[in-house]
C-alpha cells in the first residue's frame, strides 16, 4: 500500500498549483480578449437587432436583402479582395522563393526591405501613393518622358489605384508565411528529384511548388481577410468610387447616423470572413499550413 | 550479372576548390564495373564532394568524369541517370510510397501498368510489400531507408550513389542494412559509390575502398588489403585501432624496436624514417591461455615488457592498456571468454605483450 502512494498527495497537490500558475499567466490576456473583442462585437449584435424608436427588429437585415445596393456593395468588396489576393499571389511567390534562395545574411537585408514599409504608418503609406499615382504625380510624368504613354493615365481614385495600394501593403501578409513555408523546404528535395530525372521545370512544379502550397494558402487567406475588413486604402486611393463593406459602413454612420444599419453590416461581414476561414479550412487543412505539422 | 546492367566510372584530374581550400586536389579515380566501392574518410575530407561531383550536384572546377565512355562533367544532374540514396533520405513528403518510388519511372514515360509492376517489385526486393499505399510520415527510420532505396534503383540505374544511407539508422538496423545492402548490391549488379565515415561500415560493405584525406586518395584497394597493409599513416590512424610507434634504422637498414630487431627496410625505399603499426588484436600476453598457440613456429614474436595501466571490459571483447619500457603506451585486445586469464589483470601487474613479426605493420614516418 505504502509503496504505491508514497508522498503521492504531495506531488499531486504540487501538479495542481502548477496548473493554477499557468492559469494564472493567462489571466491578463482573457481579461483583454473579453474586454476589446468578445463584448465589444456582443454589443454589436444587440445594435443590429434594435431599430430607430430602440425596440427589437430585423429590419436592418431585411432591408440588406431587399436594396440591391447592399448585395453590390458585397459583392464589390470580395471582388477587391480576391484580385488584391491573386496580386499579391503574383507578386509575392517569386518574391518569396528568391528571398527563400539567398544565403541567411543577404535573406535578412531583402526581408528587411520586405518589412520596411510594414512598419510605417498605414495612413503615410497610402497617401504617398496618391502623391505617386495622381495625375501630375512621378509615374505619369515619367511615363510620359520615357513616351510610354502620351496623356495623363487615371491610376488613382479608382480601382486600378485601390489595388495597387491594397496589394503593397499587403503583401509582407503573403510573403512572410510563404518564405516560412519555402525554407522548410529540404534542399535534398530537389536534388533528389533532379537524380531521378526531373528538369529544373518539372522539379518546381511537381515538388516544390506542391510543398509551399500550405504556405501560400496560409498567406492568401490572411491577405484575403485582412482586404474584407480594409478601410483606409480604399477610401483613400478609391476616391469613393470603390465601395467595400468597410467604406460603406462609415458613410452609414456619417450621413445617416444609423448605428443599427451599420452594425447589421458589420455583423454580415463579419459571419462571411468566418465562414471563409472555416471553408478554407476544411479544403486546405488550414491548421497545418498556419501553425506547422501538427 | 548482366554486362549491361553497370557502368565504370574514370574520373581524372577532378579538383574543386572552396576559397583557398581543395575538397578535391587533382583525384584520379577508376571505379570499375559492377563494384561497391566505398568513399571513406573523415569528415570536410572530400568524399561527399566527390559523390555530388558524380551525380552532377556540384560544378567542379577542372577535371573528368565519364560514365563509361561518355563525358558526363557538363551534362546537369537531371540527365545523367545515376540513382542515388541521399543521408536524409530526400522522400517527397506529399506523395505515397509507390508515388515516390514512380516518381522516376512517370518521368521516364513507363506505361501505368509496368510502372505498377515495377513499383510492386522494387517493393518486394526492399521488404515493403503491401506498403505502398502508406504516407511517408507514417513509416519508421528503416523503412523510409528502404523507400529511399527503391525509388533509387528502380528505374534501373547503371550507376547507384548513396551518401552515408545508413547514419541514421540505430546500431542493430545499420548493422542489418549493410549485409541486405550488400546482398542488394549483389543481385543487381549495378556499379556502386558509397560514402561513410565509419570505417567498419566500409570494411564490411565494400569490394574496395577509396580512403580521402584532404582531397586526395590516400590509398584505393581491398578491405583486407587497407588493413593489413595500410599505405601510410593516416590509412592506418583511420582505419581500426592502431598504437603507431617510431622504429630505429641502423646504417645497414635494418628496422628495430627497443633492441628487437623487426623487419628489413623495404627495398624500393626512399624514406629514412618507419613506424610500427601495431593492431590490439595482433598483440597478446603471456596471461592469455591462448598465447603459446599462437606462437609461429618458425618466427619468435617480439617480447615487449611493461606494466598494466588499465583494464578495461567491453562486453564481447576487452582491452589492457600497457605502459611499455621507454614510455610509449599500447592497447592490447583479447576475447571475453572463460578461457582468458587476462580479465585478471590489474593496474600495476608487470607483463610482457607479444607481437609475431608477420603481424608487423611497418610505414614510411610522418607521410599523412
Amino acid at each position: 500500500m505504502t509503496a504505491r502512494s508514497l508522498n503521492s498527495t504531495a506531488l499531486k497537490q504540487q501538479e495542481r498549483m502548477e496548473q493554477w500558475t499557468l492559469l494564472g499567466l493567462a489571466i491578463p490576456a482573457i481579461f483583454v480578449i473579453l474586454l476589446v473583442v468578445i463584448i465589444p462585437v456582443g454589443w454589436l449584435f444587440y445594435l443590429s437587432f434594435i431599430g430607430d424608436n430602440g425596440q427589437f427588429t430585423l429590419e436592418h437585415y431585411q432591408k440588406m436583402v431587399e436594396y440591391k445596393s447592399y448585395y453590390r456593395v458585397f459583392l464589390n468588396t470580395f471582388k477587391v479582395s480576391i484580385l488584391t489576393t491573386l496580386i499579391c499571389i503574383v507578386i509575392g511567390y517569386p518574391m518569396a522563393y528568391f528571398l527563400a534562395q539567398l544565403p541567411a545574411r543577404w535573406a535578412g537585408f531583402f526581408m528587411l526591405a520586405v518589412l520596411l514599409p510594414f512598419w510605417t504608418s498605414l495612413l503615410v503609406r497610402t497617401y504617398a501613393w496618391l502623391v505617386l499615382l495622381q495625375r501630375k504625380g512621378i509615374l505619369n510624368e515619367f511615363a510620359m518622358d520615357i513616351g510610354l504613354w502620351e496623356k495623363p493615365v487615371k491610376l488613382v481614385h479608382n480601382l486600378t489605384g485601390t489595388l495597387i495600394g491594397m496589394a503593397h501593403i499587403m503583401l509582407p501578409f503573403l510573403v512572410l508565411p510563404l518564405y516560412n513555408a519555402m525554407k522548410k523546404i529540404d534542399r535534398d528535395l530537389m536534388q533528389a528529384s533532379a537524380n531521378l530525372g526531373a528538369s529544373p521545370a518539372k522539379s518546381f512544379w511537381q515538388i516544390y511548388f506542391p510543398l509551399s502550397l500550405p504556405g501560400m494558402v496560409a498567406g492568401s487567406l490572411i491577405v484575403f481577410v485582412l482586404c474584407l475588413g480594409f478601410y483606409v486604402t480604399p477610401a483613400v486611393l478609391g476616391g469613393g468610387r470603390v465601395v467595400m463593406v468597410a467604406t460603406q459602413i462609415t458613410s452609414i454612420l456619417e450621413n445617416q447616423f444609423n448605428w443599427g444599419a451599420a452594425s447589421s453590416l458589420g455583423v454580415v461581414l463579419l459571419i462571411a470572413t468566418v465562414l471563409v476561414l472555416i471553408i478554407a479550412g476544411r479544403v486546405f487543412k488550414l491548421d497545418t499550413a498556419l501553425f506547422g505539422k501538427g | 550479372m548482366p554486362t549491361d546492367s553497370a557502368l565504370p566510372i574514370y574520373i581524372n584530374g577532378l579538383t574543386k576548390k572552396y576559397g583557398e581550400l581543395f575538397a578535391l586536389d587533382a583525384v584520379d579515380l577508376n571505379i570499375r564495373s559492377g563494384e561497391f566501392l566505398t568513399l571513406l574518410g573523415p569528415s570536410g575530407s572530400g568524399k561527399t564532394t566527390l559523390l555530388m561531383a558524380i551525380a552532377g550536384f556540384n560544378r567542379p572546377d577542372a577535371g573528368s568524369i565519364q560514365f563509361g565512355d561518355t563525358e558526363m562533367i557538363l551534362t546537369p544532374p537531371h540527365k545523367r541517370d545515376v540513382g542515388m540514396v541521399f543521408q536524409s533520405y530526400a522522400l517527397f513528403p506529399h506523395m505515397t510510397v509507390a508515388q515516390n518510388i514512380a516518381f522516376p519511372l512517370k518521368l521516364r514515360k513507363v506505361t501505368e501498368a509496368e510502372r505498377h509492376q515495377r513499383v510492386e517489385e522494387a517493393l518486394e526486393t526492399v521488404q515493403l510489400g503491401g506498403l505502398g499505399h502508406r504516407h511517408i510520415d507514417q513509416l519508421s527510420g528503416g523503412q523510409r531507408q528502404r523507400v529511399a532505396l527503391a525509388r533509387a534503383f528502380v528505374f534501373k540505374p547503371r550507376i547507384l550513389l548513396m551518401d552515408e544511407p545508413l547514419s541514421a539508422l540505430d546500431k542493430k538496423l545499420r548493422e542489418r542494412m549493410q549485409i541486405e545492402l550488400k546482398q542488394l548490391h549483389r543481385q543487381l549488379g549495378v556499379t556502386t559509390v558509397y560514402v561513410t565515415h565509419d570505417q567498419r561500415e566500409a570494411l564490411t560493405m565494400s569490394d574496395r575502398i577509396a580512403v580521402i584525406s584532404d582531397g586526395k586518395l590516400a590509398q584505393v584497394d581491398t578491405p583486407q588489403t587497407i588493413y593489413n597493409h595500410p599505405a601510410n599513416g593516416f590509412v592506418a590512424d583511420f582505419i581500426g585501432e592502431s598504437t603507431i610507434l617510431p622504429l630505429n634504422n641502423d646504417s645497414s637498414g635494418q628496422l628495430s624496436f627497443n633492441g628487437q630487431h623487426v623487419q628489413s627496410q623495404p627495398a624500393d625505399a626512399t624514406h629514412r624514417d618507419w613506424s610500427l603499426v601495431i593492431r590490439p588484436e595482433r598483440l597478446y600476453l603471456s596471461e592469455m591461455s591462448d598465447a603459446p598457440g599462437r606462437h609461429n613456429a618458425t618466427d619468435t614474436p617480439l617480447a615487449l615488457d611493461g606494466i598494466v595501466k588499465e583494464n578495461v571490459f567491453q562486453g564481447e571483447t576487452a582491452f589492457v592498456l600497457v605502459t611499455i619500457d621507454g614510455g610509449h603506451e599500447v592497447s592490447v585486445r583479447f576475447g571475453t571468454g572463460s578461457m582468458s586469464q587476462a580479465g585478471h589483470l590489474q593496474p600495476g601487474d608487470v607483463v610482457t605483450v607479444y607481437l609475431n613479426r608477420s603481424d608487423a605493420i611497418v610505414i614510411p614516418t610522418g607521410d599523412h
